[in-house]
């Protein structure tokens, strides 16, 4: 019969519509500003600079090594090294950086400078919720705007968080274990065959 | 008379209309901005009446130097820009620009993690043609129904990318020699209920669609794609297995371990629009029966080859090509390297835009409303169109 593919047709929609009312399945939209879903925990939106401790300066994990800056597929980070060196968590003297600026409007979100940091340094932030209307000034981020509490990467991914403490805390024994023989006086300055990351 | 500085679109309108109009035949633009042309493309239409006489795509609108830019970065770094090809599928675009460096490098793969690039790559055929034949369904004049509950199971898709890559759309997962990271907790539990959910939304759509009239004399016997000019043309993937030629890289190759899946290519008669649709359809249920499988077979072990570096990454010298069955055809990724950080050549070969060269074979004859529906089923994504 003509029409029977359209009348089998509209029954479906009619399924679709009044089922929209009693089952999640056939409505998945929520009322976005009021009513919100979870994120899951691997959301990532745009890097951010992790720190120990309360102060961003003196807990500041990354280095300066450039190595996220030389591998950034669209060159979105730029990085300029201090001319002195602070103490890392393990004690040990490193340079921090003094300049350190990520072009949001350029970053892709692609986590690539989080994958090669040898320093746990830098983590995809998940908020997503960032306009702006200066689009020069308010997108482009320095190292203070990007410096985030250790505290704030357990909130938002507790089990890469974890993971790392896990490791950054083993790390640090075992400076500290190598240290304790010969130190006598001081000890912070013991010359320690920690990796430095290989270029490229 | 064509001077040397003549830009060459100047050429073709000199050619397209050859005697002037004089005949009553009228050139009109279609796109580049038309709500049907899926971004930003153009077709150049001579119309006798409504009759499509010649048509021309033009693109190049959206080039971004793709092959250029991968030239000059590393190879790590090229892959989050192959996501931005074809911006639906963007893990089948990670897989077969990681064989091709897996080839040049001669990195081995463990079973797991080409389980999963399995599992991923057929979710992303899932999430591809229901997106094609929700707008396809649109481009007819269905206003926004079926591609509302298209997308609305494409949607469920994407929210388990989100969860193990971290992004919906923009996945870049797969790493040389392996994955990026380990599936989360819950994650195959969630998979599986989708799986498992999918047959009916396929059925209610068929339902709402294979049967129906409209759609019926839309799509039947219209931008019929002869079988000869089909390979002749090098078409590849639903397009040319609607034309009835068998050719499926997942069986011609079986790389990856598709070797040890039981699925089966549906094949057209007819290389219709109609065909196209179907073809596409059939081709979920055999994903799902892929998926089935390997959700079922996923072993437990490492995700990445030991001997894979993240940083300083270089191959020795050689080349390589690795293809695979995208859900738009053969996507390959030709890649030259000369033994410095990054490829001395890289070339990708888009199925959108081989698939797209036998457009005016297609259209001609037909009429514009027929032209945008005849489009709709090459499904082209510009992104992968002009790199």
């Amino acid at each position: 019969m003509l029409g029977e593919g359209i009348l089998k047709g509209l029954v479906e929609t009619a399924r679709n519509f009044f089922g929209s009312f009693v089952s999640k399945d056939r409505l998945t939209t929520v009322q976005f500003p009021e009513e919100r879903l979870p994120q899951p925990e691997a959301a990532r939106n745009f890097p951010f600079l992790v720190y120990d401790g309360d102060n961003w300066q003196a807990g500041m994990r990354c280095v300066a090594c450039q190595i996220c800056e030389k591998e950034c597929p669209p060159k979105c980070i730029f990085i300029e090294k201090s001319s002195d060196k602070k103490p890392d968590y393990t004690g040990k003297q490193q340079f921090y950086p003094a300049v350190f600026n990520i072009d949001v409007s350029v970053c892709m979100s692609c986590q690539i400078c989080v994958e090669v940091c040898p320093f746990d340094a830098i983590e995809m932030d998940n908020a997503f919720e960032l306009s702006t209307t200066d689009r020069f000034g308010g997108l482009l981020w320095n190292r203070e705007q990007l410096a985030k509490p250790n505290s704030y990467f357990h909130k938002i991914h507790p089990a890469t968080a974890t993971e790392i403490d896990e490791r950054l805390a083993a790390a640090k024994a075992k400076a500290e274990a190598k240290a304790k023989p010969g130190a006598d006086g001081g000890a912070s300055t013991t010359p320690q065959p920690d990796p430095p990351p290989a270029a490229n | 008379m064509i001077s040397m500085t003549t830009p060459p679109n100047q050429e073709m309108h000199e050619g397209l209309v050859a005697d002037g109009g004089q005949d009553e035949l009228l050139e009109i633009a279609l796109g580049p901005h038309h709500p049907s042309t899926h971004g930003v493309f153009r077709m150049d239409v001579v119309l006798d009446g409504e009759r499509v006489v010649k048509l021309k795509p033009v693109f190049g609108y959206l080039h971004r130097n793709h092959e250029k830019i991968a030239e000059s970065a590393s190879y790590l770094a090229s892959m989050p820009y192959t996501d931005r090809l074809d911006y639906i599928c963007s893990l089948t675009n990670n897989w077969a620009y990681a064989l091709a460096v897996e080839k040049l490098a001669g990195l081995q793969v463990p079973e797991r993690a080409e389980y999963i690039r399995v599992i991923t790559a057929e979710l992303t055929r899932l999430v591809n043609h229901t997106a094609t034949i929700g707008f396809l369904t649109q481009e007819m004049g269905a206003s926004g129904t079926p591609l509302m509950y298209a997308f609305r199971e494409r949607e469920k898709i994407l929210d388990l990318f989100e969860s193990l890559t971290g992004s919906r759309m923009m996945c870049n997962y797969m790493r040389f020699g392996g994955c990026r990271v380990e599936l989360p907790a819950g994650w195959l539990e969630q998979t599986k209920k989708v799986v498992k959910d999918f047959p009916r939304f396929l059925d209610e759509y068929e339902q709402l669609l294979t049967g129906n009239e409209i759609f019926m004399a839309r799509a039947q016997g219209v931008g019929v794609l002869k079988k000869d000019l089909a390979i002749n043309a090098g078409i590849t993937g639903p397009m040319l297995r609607a034309s009835g030629v068998n050719y499926d890289i997942r069986k011609v190759d079986k790389y990856g371990i598709y070797d040890r899946f039981d699925f089966k290519i549906p094949l057209g008669e007819h290389g219709d629009v109609y065909d196209r649709y179907m073809v596409r359809m059939l081709e979920m249920r055999e994903s799902l029966k892929i998926l089935n499988q390997a959700l079922r077979d996923l072993p437990q072990g490492p995700i990445m080859d030991p001997k894979a570096k993240i940083r300083g990454f270089r191959p020795k010298p050689g080349e390589s090509y690795g293809r695979i069955e995208a859900p738009k055809g053969e996507l390959g990724f030709y890649l030259i390297s000369d033994g410095s950080p990054n490829p001395f050549r890289y070339r990708v070969r888009p199925p959108s835009l081989i698939n797209l060269t036998v457009l005016e074979d297609m259209c001609r004859g037909y009429s514009i409303a027929d032209t945008i529906v005849i489009f709709g089923t090459v499904d082209i994504v510009l992104g992968e169109v002009d790199r």
